[in-house]
């Protein structure tokens, strides 16, 4: 059996070595690009980003990551987007009290955190539903590293087809309760950095590419 | 459950060799940063930092080569420090590898770097690194604390707290606090100055110098610290890193 192709999204954000060595460690096959047919036809599409939600959803475009993440998405091809690359995901995102337009795969807003101490930088634990395959084979105990000054509070999309199946989300708490992964069909995402987990990070990453 | 207290070992790295090392056990080169990273990662360190003490900057490359190195090994946070004076240079080590940059003495000099890395990469980074004593004879700030710089051989005059809260207003990610009357000392972090500092930013602040035993990491912690740093503790061995984490679990702090 071949390893599974994983393209990283190469649109200028995100620590995109990091994830391309991690990703390697966990099994895949992996290219870093932004060319449109390579992103469209691997077998997964990983989804970087750091930094501000505008500033990185002009990046996309600019790449058109956004056509790319779409169209995998029709099709059924998986896509994995991690911290900002999940946060653009969401309808919408306000930094600084300037809200930008995300891809609105999601409904729901990327706010500012609310605790004592922002970014929420370090090592937490999260709270996973029954049935994730994501979190396949970690436990309430293992930590995953975030690095962020904005999250989604509110999960607002209900599944109201009973023929489809919910959307699984994993919450984490920083001050406030707060979207840390979601799996939805194809297409998954998490806030913290699984390429910089460790080893439940290295499961985490496992766990997808075993889905491709 | 909560956020863990980070604790960071910290290695000293000089033309890409760690300086001053000990021989672990099962350790092939503890002269190798890389593969002291490893142990590290392997003892359950949260994040390493290299702090490039290389003086000259031809020897740069050499640095890269550890970081770039490093992270193909070691998947936890690794940040890197010293010499860095212009976002080109974040750029080139963020390129490498790391994820987060230290900035100290270029930020000093000229503050507004702070915003210019913070806009082109993001706050999270940054970690500015503050080395700070107590105002001696003839010196007087508000808080009491100065910045120094060249190791904390030459005082600036600067407020401590102030500049802390003020690089934090700018766009720094994290303030990697370091005592320089209590470093080298093992008699413990300086908890005053953390306890000023913590009161002033509301960005994480890392705790450094003065580590010497166990019972000085709670402390810290209790203080405001967000993470705890050493690095000659952990480097010869007198400190594992599973026994500082054991301790401030044991003070009720949540780790990993």
């Amino acid at each position: 059996m071949t390893a599974p192709s994983v393209v990283v999204f190469d649109y200028g954000f995100g620590n995109i070595r990091s994830a391309e060595r991690a990703l390697t460690r966990a099994g895949a096959e992996v290219e870093i690009t932004r060319d449109f047919d390579t992103a469209l036809n691997a077998d997964g599409l990983l989804v970087p980003g750091v930094g501000a939600f505008a500033a990185c959803m002009a990046g996309l475009r600019a790449a058109r990551g956004d056509w790319v993440i779409g169209r995998r998405l029709a099709g059924g091809r998986p896509v994995l987007g991690i911290c900002v690359g999940m946060q653009i995901l969401f309808a919408r995102g306000i930094e600084h009290g300037v809200e930008s337009e995300g891809l609105d795969e999601w409904p729901g807003t990327v706010g500012p955190l609310t605790a004592d101490v922002v970014p929420h930088m370090g090592w937490n634990t999260v709270t996973t539903p029954a049935g994730s395959s994501l979190f396949a084979g970690l436990s309430a105990e293992d930590r995953f590293y975030f690095v962020h000054s904005y999250a989604v509070a509110d999960w607002e999309l209900e599944a109201h087809n009973e023929a489809l199946s919910a959307p699984l989300v994993t919450w984490a708490t920083h001050g406030a309760p707060f979207v840390a992964a979601v799996e939805n069909g194809p297409l998954s995402a998490t806030q913290f950095h699984p390429e910089k987990s460790g080893d439940a990070g290295a499961q985490l990453l496992k766990n997808w590419i075993e889905t491709l | 459950m909560s956020l863990a207290v980070r604790v960071i070992p910290c290695l000293d790295v000089d033309a890409g060799r760690v300086v001053k090392g000990v021989n672990f056990q099962n350790l092939r080169d503890a002269g190798d940063p890389v593969e002291m990273a490893k142990v590290y990662d392997a003892e359950g360190a949260d994040e390493l930092t290299f702090l490039d003490i290389t003086a000259s900057s031809g020897n740069r490359e050499t640095t890269y080569d550890v970081v770039r190195r490093t992270a193909e090994q070691v998947f936890i946070p690794l940040t890197v420090g010293g010499g860095v004076r212009t976002t080109d240079d974040v750029d080139r080590l963020l390129r490498a590898g790391a994820d987060k940059v230290g900035v100290n003495t270029a930020a000093i000099a000229r503050p507004e770097l702070i915003g210019e890395i913070a806009e082109r990469f993001g706050s999270q980074v940054l970690v500015l690194s503050v080395d700070a004593r107590r105002c001696p004879e003839g010196t007087v700030t508000d808080s009491g604390f100065e910045v120094t710089t060249h190791g904390g051989r030459r005082g600036t005059g600067i407020d401590a707290v102030e500049w802390a809260e003020r690089a934090a207003g700018l766009g720094a990610g994290e303030i990697l606090l370091n005592s320089m009357d209590a470093d080298g000392t093992k008699d413990g972090y300086d908890t005053a100055m953390i306890a000023q500092v913590r009161k002033r930013v509301s960005i994480p602040v890392i705790a450094s110098g003065g580590a010497g035993r166990l019972d000085h990491f709670p402390p810290a912690v209790a203080a405001g610290a967000d993470a705890v740093l050493a690095a000659s503790v952990f480097h010869f061995g007198d400190l594992r890193i599973g026994e500082v984490k054991a301790t401030l679990r044991a003070a009720g702090h949540p780790v990993r």
